[in-house]
């Protein structure tokens, strides 16, 4: 057997059930493994004694007999999630010494599943960011290096440290949360799976608020099936989000066939960009060969509002975040700026707010003021609205077409250097997502999975969008992409 | 459109966001790199298109509108920078 802390969900779960392992075995591993990895940065607060009670209880769960999948399974929860008694801050400054009086509802149904936390996992700032480096934490790092380059490089983000820390095996899973990418890009950047389900598959309640209308959360795994059984233990209706969708959760797991004979995968041409590195676009044609080889039919479509994508979710997704985060006033948690003499509440809430959001979370509740302000407010948020409605037409007329999965690459680049986009515009930044974006505004399902290695050896994913509701069928598709591509490699361990 | 000085310095204070005078400058030329980006939108032809209120259809739920969770003053305020005699204290508010 591999080391404990490298096992996927699936394998762990029926070595579990057939007793040749224990969780408390599982979980030590990963709390060794953790603990060796300081360098990574990826675990922000740790809870091994959580962690060792709910193995135990997993193990007596397990023997009973009545264990779920994710019974006794090890994770990383994302610092986004309210995690009750343990601090959830949403990496950011503002919310110092915050330890939530309750549970966010994918967590507690991941534990009430039985499954285990180590700790809280690094983020940008309120999930602001494609690198992880707007963390009041600092930076988490990519376990994968540019051949013997020392380098330190990007996990990608906002979930840059659940795809650090899965990537690294010291955890067997991590949940993730997605508004323009931040599950599918870091996935894609460390070489692991992750999913953004439909919007309302899961719970937002208790996940730190960001844009409302875009955030998802979804899980990052080590491979297809472990996304497949994982998120179905993390969806569900929930009557304390009333955008949750009440509707039947499927096996997932069971869905996986590996037959995608006959499916129409469609290819749009807008996602071919200029200046996209050559190695994108091959990988992007040897997926395009795996799907057709699998029997897949292969359909070129066309997405024509594809580029009005990231202008309208920079629009939409600061518009919310200016309205969300008017909640951290220092009034009712959080971090409160020491006042000067004569100081009264106006000048609390901006030294609280400018001593506690860090700059890009400033920016963007700016900007998002701003296009919300009187006068700006249907130029900018209102225009952007119906861009957004145009961008989910031209999902629904291929999908009317009969496509039942679009593939595209997940990233325009592999994962890039600490720092090295410092001087860059924030929009330079804000490109990252160029490819995933479109997808939240939609509200579909997609998936990343690792499909290749670039010349420097840095994993390259590919990207799966499907139906609304069809996560099941989409995952089956990823599952074939996934076994066409045979994705193995790991980084080499330095830390 | 392009922001100036006191064009940022009017959304930080709506913002409520301390901004130092001498970054204003800088604020509102980050601002127009941002909004740089969003002018695309412009090309877009948006006649008869009505603006997205929910992504994915769906009829929110009904239900009885009765009180269902409350009785946790301590918990409430348990994480409050400032909680006086089971309340949250701040500045003197009004003279």
């Amino acid at each position: 057997m591999a080391e404990l802390n490298g096992m996927t969900i699936a394998a762990a779960r029926d070595a579990l059930r057939k007793g040749d392992v224990t969780s408390v075995e599982l979980t030590e591993a990963c709390l060794t493994a953790v603990e060796g990895a300081g360098a990574l940065n990826a675990f922000v607060h740790h809870t091994p004694e959580i962690a060792r009670a709910q193995a135990a209880a997993a193990d007596a769960r397990i023997k009973a007999g009545d264990a779920p999948a994710m019974c006794g399974i090890p994770l990383g929860i994302k610092d986004l999630f309210c995690t009750k008694g343990v601090p959830s801050q949403a990496a950011s400054r503002i919310l110092e010494g915050f330890k939530p009086e309750y549970e966010s509802t994918v967590s507690g149904k991941l534990f009430d599943a039985g499954a285990v936390m180590l700790g809280k996992l690094n983020m940008d700032e309120f999930a602001m960011g494609s690198s992880n480096e707007t963390s009041v934490y600092g930076n988490a790092v990519n376990p994968w290096r540019r051949g013997n380059d020392e380098a330190a490089l990007t996990p990608g983000g906002s979930s840059g440290g659940s795809a650090s820390a899965v990537a690294a095996d010291l955890c067997l899973a991590a949940t993730g949360t997605d508004t323009g990418g931040s599950i599918r890009q870091p996935a894609a950047f460390t070489g692991i799976t992750g999913i953004k389900p439909t919007y309302g598959r899961c719970s937002r309640w208790g996940i730190v608020a960001f844009a409302s209308s875009l955030d998802q959360a979804g899980p990052m795994t080590k491979d297809v099936r472990d996304a497949a059984i994982m998120l179905s233990a993390m969806c569900g209706h929930d009557p304390k989000d009333s955008t949750s969708a009440d509707i039947p959760v499927p096996d997932f797991e069971a869905m996986l066939t590996g037959d995608i004979k006959g499916k129409k995968i469609g290819i749009p041409k807008e996602y071919r960009m200029d200046g996209m590195p050559d190695e994108i676009e091959s990988l992007w044609q040897d997926g395009i060969a795996m799907m057709r080889d699998a029997g897949a039919e292969i359909v070129d479509i066309s997405l024509p509002h594809t580029k009005y994508a990231l202008p309208a979710y920079y629009v939409i997704a600061p518009a919310e975040a200016s309205s969300n985060l008017a909640r951290y006033d220092g009034v009712r948690y959080g971090h409160r700026a020491k006042l000067s003499h004569g100081d009264g509440i106006t000048e609390m809430y901006e030294k609280t707010r400018a001593e506690g959001f860090g700059h890009e979370v400033q920016r963007r509740v700016m900007v998002g003021t701003y296009v919300l302000s009187a006068g700006f407010y249907d130029a900018y948020y209102n225009r952007a609205r119906r861009v957004r409605t145009l961008i989910k037409k031209d999902f629904e007329d291929v999908f009317a077409q009969g496509i039942d999965a679009i593939l595209t690459p997940a990233t325009p680049s592999a994962a890039f250097g600490l720092g090295e986009m410092s001087d860059a515009d924030p929009v330079a930044m804000y490109l990252n997502d160029v490819f995933t974006v479109t997808v939240n505004l939609a509200g579909l399902p997609g998936v990343a999975v690792p499909a290749g290695l670039d010349k420097q050896g840095l994993p390259l994913g590919l990207q799966l969008i499907g139906r609304p509701w069809e996560e099941g069928d989409l995952l089956n598709c990823a599952y074939a992409l996934e076994q066409a591509a045979g994705f193995v490699a790991k980084p080499g361990k330095w830390w | 459109m392009s922001i100036d000085r006191d064009t940022a310095a009017k959304v930080a204070k709506l913002a409520r966001i301390k901004v130092e005078e001498d970054r204003l400058d800088a604020l509102a030329q980050e601002f127009n790199a941002v909004l740089g980006f969003i002018e695309q939108l412009n090309e877009v032809d948006v006649d008869g298109v009505e603006p997205m209120v929910s992504v994915e259809p769906m009829r929110l739920k009904r239900r009885e509108d009765k009180v269902t969770d409350g009785g946790m003053q301590d918990k409430i305020l348990s994480n409050a920078p400032d909680a006086r005699e089971g309340f949250f204290a701040v500045p003197k508010v009004v003279e």
